[in-house]
């Protein structure tokens, strides 16, 4: 096959906006809100699913032709849990505070419907390299919706960013007052909507049809 | 009895798989259009997840954790990294096992349940409930419960969706905001609702 440079922009950058898995397709949001507390278990966060996704993709369209039909859910389910595992570990032994705080949600990276729906739908069909860029492409789209829900969770939660003040809050002696509710995990789909909203008042194709 | 009774409702209430922790939430948006089907998957996972838990407790005590082997001979074996991928594997195993019993035995219920079983494999809810079972260090009667508890708490928060979307055809929603946009904002309002149960102790 070859290479199309083409193409391969429209696979990597697609995802940002134009398809982005979160808002338009509704893949991945299980394990993704949880850890958009702070920007940097987000961060931490978006590069272990862009990993995954990405190796995941890569690997299934490498044995894509070799995979018998009727088992290749637990075939993708296998390469995708040794892969998180593999993650897990590594977040284990450099970088265990955070690891701590992701807790649960690094394995769920395996259920994560993003992997699963990129194997199935992409990886199982066409060459590896488009499939790893593909992966890399969804991933970002996933880690960009990730990083703005944090931004906002982290800055009008705590008034922090990073872990850096930026706003002095009232019960360390400064002005701001900080918003409780950006804590709490319902927080989250309140800004997904409104991004939601944002993004589909911009590119009005992707508006839904009354039913 | 008075500490399982607890832990259902905490996990059923408090600790709601699906509001609180956010569990499962692409079958949750993608399937809560009718409060018919809603019901349906919430049953599957309620029947997946009794079963998911005590077995994948099992298999993590006398195979996986540290010191478990040792009823084999190998006392110092830690195979607790491999815990991921025998969950999965259990749960994979336990839908289609589910899926053929079903369709031999009552193929009524298969008719009404059957095509929500394969996208339970991949219902972040189910795995969830196995880590949480891990990271708690819950025993046997426990995971039952929790099991039982949380799979019910999803069923219940899916089928309130669904019946809160039926009604919301007969509403006006900005253009932008039609479809998934209202459905993340109702979901949040709901998550709300169910943090009036935060620390409520029986």
């Amino acid at each position: 096959m070859a290479f199309d440079r083409q193409e391969a922009k429209a696979v990597l950058l697609g995802p940002l906006f134009n398809n982005n898995p979160i808002a338009l397709q509704v893949l991945g949001i299980c394990s993704a809100l949880a850890v958009t507390v702070k920007l940097e278990t987000a961060f931490v966060m978006s590069l272990a699913l862009t990993a995954v996704v990405a190796f995941s993709n890569l690997l299934i369209s490498l044995i894509r032709n070799h995979i018998p039909s009727s088992i290749r859910i637990i075939v993708q389910m296998t390469i995708i849990a040794s892969l998180v595992i593999l993650v897990d570990q590594v977040l284990k032994a450099y970088a265990y505070e955070i690891s701590k705080q992701l807790a649960v949600f690094v394995g769920l990276i395996i259920t994560n419907c993003i992997v699963m729906g990129r194997a199935e739908a992409y990886a199982m069909k066409n060459g590896p390299v488009m499939s790893f860029l593909d992966g890399i492409g969804n991933g970002l789209g996933y880690s960009i919706l990730l990083i703005v829900v944090a931004f906002f969770r982290e800055l009008f939660g705590s008034g922090k960013l990073w872990g850096q003040t930026i706003f002095q809050t009232v019960s360390d002696g400064g002005w701001y007052q900080t918003n409780g509710l950006l804590l709490l995990p319902a927080s989250s789909f309140f800004i997904i909507g409104l991004l939601i909203w944002a993004l589909r008042t911009w590119k009005t194709d992707q508006v839904e049809e009354k039913d | 009895m008075e500490h399982y009774i607890s832990l259902f409702v905490r996990a059923v209430f408090v600790e709601n798989l699906a509001l609180s922790f956010l569990l499962g939430m692409c079958t949750f948006l993608a399937v809560s259009k009718k409060v018919q089907t809603a019901i349906g998957l919430g049953i599957a996972v309620v029947v997946v997840q009794t079963i998911t838990v005590p077995v994948n407790n099992l298999l993590l005590n006398n195979l996986l954790a540290e010191g478990a082997l040792a009823w084999a001979g190998f006392p110092e074996a830690d195979l607790s990294f491999l815990g991921l991928i025998v969950y999965i594997g259990v749960i994979a195993a336990v839908v289609q096992i589910l899926e053929m019993t079903l369709d031999k035995f009552f193929p009524a219920l298969y008719q009404s349940l059957g095509i929500f079983l394969p996208l339970i494999t991949v219902n972040c809810a189910i795995m969830g409930g196995s880590l949480f079972m891990v990271e708690r260090d819950y025993n046997l009667s426990e995971s039952v419960v929790f099991g039982l508890g949380s799979g019910f708490g999803w069923a219940l928060a899916i089928a309130a969706l669904a019946g809160i979307r039926e009604k919301m055809k007969y509403s006006d929603v900005p253009d932008g905001l039609r479809g998934l946009g209202i459905t993340f904002i109702v979901v949040g309002l709901m998550a709300l609702g169910f943090m009036s149960f935060t620390g409520i102790k029986l």
